[in-house]
């Protein structure tokens, strides 16, 4: 009879003459981190990755209860929280760690941003990021949508719209979002599969990838930092040093994520009227409310075009300069700092940030 | 002519026509798969009974200076009774981006809460971002009730 530690290097060993395990333990032995004046930002793209991991959980078992449906969805809600024990705290926690993960994400996205990050070789490591960020934002989307409240119904039919203004495949596209003209339990439906199965199936591939590039490529440096002789490159292992750090701050999310979902739990709201006005106060979500709150500035016509139409094609080209970023970054491309890049980024998050206390605000 | 001159270009010639057959056939099997997807993914147009006129309310229960929903169809509709005790009648859906639009007694307009849009009692929009005017409905009283129709054209 073999005593445990046995057992375990019997498994191992099993295991390694199919797979070649030796060959990942020595890559992971060999895999060092940069440690520098910005090695901090090294860490939200994992807190990203840990709030996902939330998300996965407490969303399969909201699954267990929820039932989609005009006339079930919030009703089950309903149940959720009154009913079912721990209801309200998975389902806050579901909320708040979705928050925090686009904040995550935000800051993960900005660093890298900052750092330059994404030049040669890494630029489809940016991409990829670019379009987990853009899935992220339709979790959450439709994600809003579900618990089919007056808020999530006004958002869903003010989102779906400004998709419809887009020319020549707007149309179509909102009827396919919408699945019809209007908001409707068919559009409940629809976005329901978009959250739990579309969504989560690309996401997964996407994240397996853009993580598989970090792996292949290792942490990127800051242009400072690259330019030192190996000599004065100071680095750590990543396991045990790094991965031990990245536990020690997850648990530290986990509990703000406990936190805010005890003492700040999600409100439910009223349920959706078809038929009732607007309410007074309403507003999306954070990270939408920048753009929401430009919206409401751009004039009826401006030119010969609609206001809208303007903002959308305004944001529809900033969006798609952001993601070709490292090919716009001519500088980065040769390692060097880009002031230019640097002053536009800080443009940007002064936007970002002043629109949304305006849109808090007003 | 003889076959044998020059083999090589006879081949070439049926590979072509082979590799035309494959390829067209592939783009057609393609194309049976793609295409019940992608009407799968349309949503049937749900027939819907043409509506020409609406019974919204009695005079008497609408009060000067508020304003009723009612449903027009799938559509949301705002019937308001301004503070003369005229009424009129709108598609209470905002020409902006399709929020439903409120009665406000206090500013005496027709205000979306989305965006902030502003439309005065004859539907025109004076303020905030809505492109257009909101599409008027025709409102006729007989014997003591509101009713409401779509304006021609």
């Amino acid at each position: 009879m073999g005593n445990p530690p046995n057992l375990l290097a019997a498994i191992y060993g099993w295991l390694n003459e199919r797979f070649g395990i030796d060959a990942a333990v020595a890559f992971g032995k060999k895999k060092v981190v940069p440690v520098h004046r910005e090695s901090v930002w090294y860490y939200f793209g994992g807190v990203t990755l840990f709030l996902f991991i939330i998300q996965v959980f407490t969303g399969i078992l909201l699954l267990l209860y929820y039932r989609p449906g005009a006339d079930s969805s919030f009703e089950s809600l309903q149940f959720i929280l009154t009913q079912v024990e721990f209801g309200w705290l998975i389902r806050s926690v579901h909320s708040w760690s979705a928050n925090l993960m686009v904040l995550a994400a935000f800051i993960h996205m900005f660093s890298n941003f900052f750092t330059q990050s994404y030049r040669r070789p890494r630029e489809l490591t940016w991409i990829t990021g670019m379009v987990l960020f853009l899935l992220a934002l339709g979790f959450g989307f439709s994600g809003y949508l579900l618990p089919w409240n007056e808020l999530a119904f006004f958002a869903t039919k003010v989102g779906t719209d400004i998709v419809g203004a887009v020319p020549i495949v707007g149309k179509p596209m909102l009827i396919f979002l919408r699945g019809g003209e209007d908001v409707t339990g068919a559009t409940l439906s629809r976005f329901f599969g978009f959250h739990v199965a579309v969504l989560p199936m690309v996401f997964t591939l996407l994240l397996g990838l853009h993580v598989l590039f970090v792996q292949v490529q290792g942490m990127s440096e800051p242009v400072s930092h690259q330019a030192l002789g190996s000599d004065k490159k100071r680095t750590m292992p990543f396991f045990p040093n790094f991965v031990l750090r990245d536990v020690v701050l997850w648990l530290v999310v986990l509990n703000i994520v406990a936190i805010l979902s005890v003492f700040f739990p999600w409100d439910l709201g009223e349920k959706a009227d078809l038929f009732a006005p607007a309410p007074a106060g309403i507003k999306p979500e954070w990270y939408f409310l920048f753009m929401f709150q430009t919206l409401k500035f751009i004039p009826g016509h401006v030119l010969f075009l609609e206001g809208e139409l303007l903002g959308i094609l305004v944001f529809g080209l900033a969006g798609l300069l952001w993601i070709l970023i490292p090919f716009l970054d001519r500088r980065g491309q040769k390692n060097q700092r880009n002031p230019v890049f640097q002053l536009m980024g800080w443009i940007i998050v002064a936007f970002i940030v002043v629109m949304t206390i305006v849109g808090f605000v007003l | 002519m003889d076959r044998s001159v020059n083999p090589d270009s006879d081949r070439n010639g049926r590979r072509k026509f082979l590799s035309l057959l494959l390829g067209g056939a592939l783009i057609g099997w393609l194309g049976s798969l793609l295409y019940p997807l992608a009407r799968y993914l349309i949503p049937p147009k749900i027939p819907e009974a043409k509506l020409t006129t609406l019974k919204v309310a009695r005079v008497d229960e609408v009060v000067p200076n508020t304003a009723l929903m009612f449903r027009y169809g799938r559509k949301p509709g705002i019937l308001i009774r301004t503070q003369e005790g005229k009424f009129s009648a709108f598609s209470a859906v905002c020409t902006h981006l399709d929020c439903t639009v409120q009665f406000r007694s206090d500013w005496g307009i027709i205000w979306c809460a989305c965006h902030n849009g502003r439309y005065d009692l004859t539907g025109r929009n004076i303020a905030g971002p809505p492109p257009r005017p909101l599409t008027p409905f025709d409102v006729n009283i007989k014997d003591g009730e509101v009713y409401v129709s779509e304006r021609e054209g």
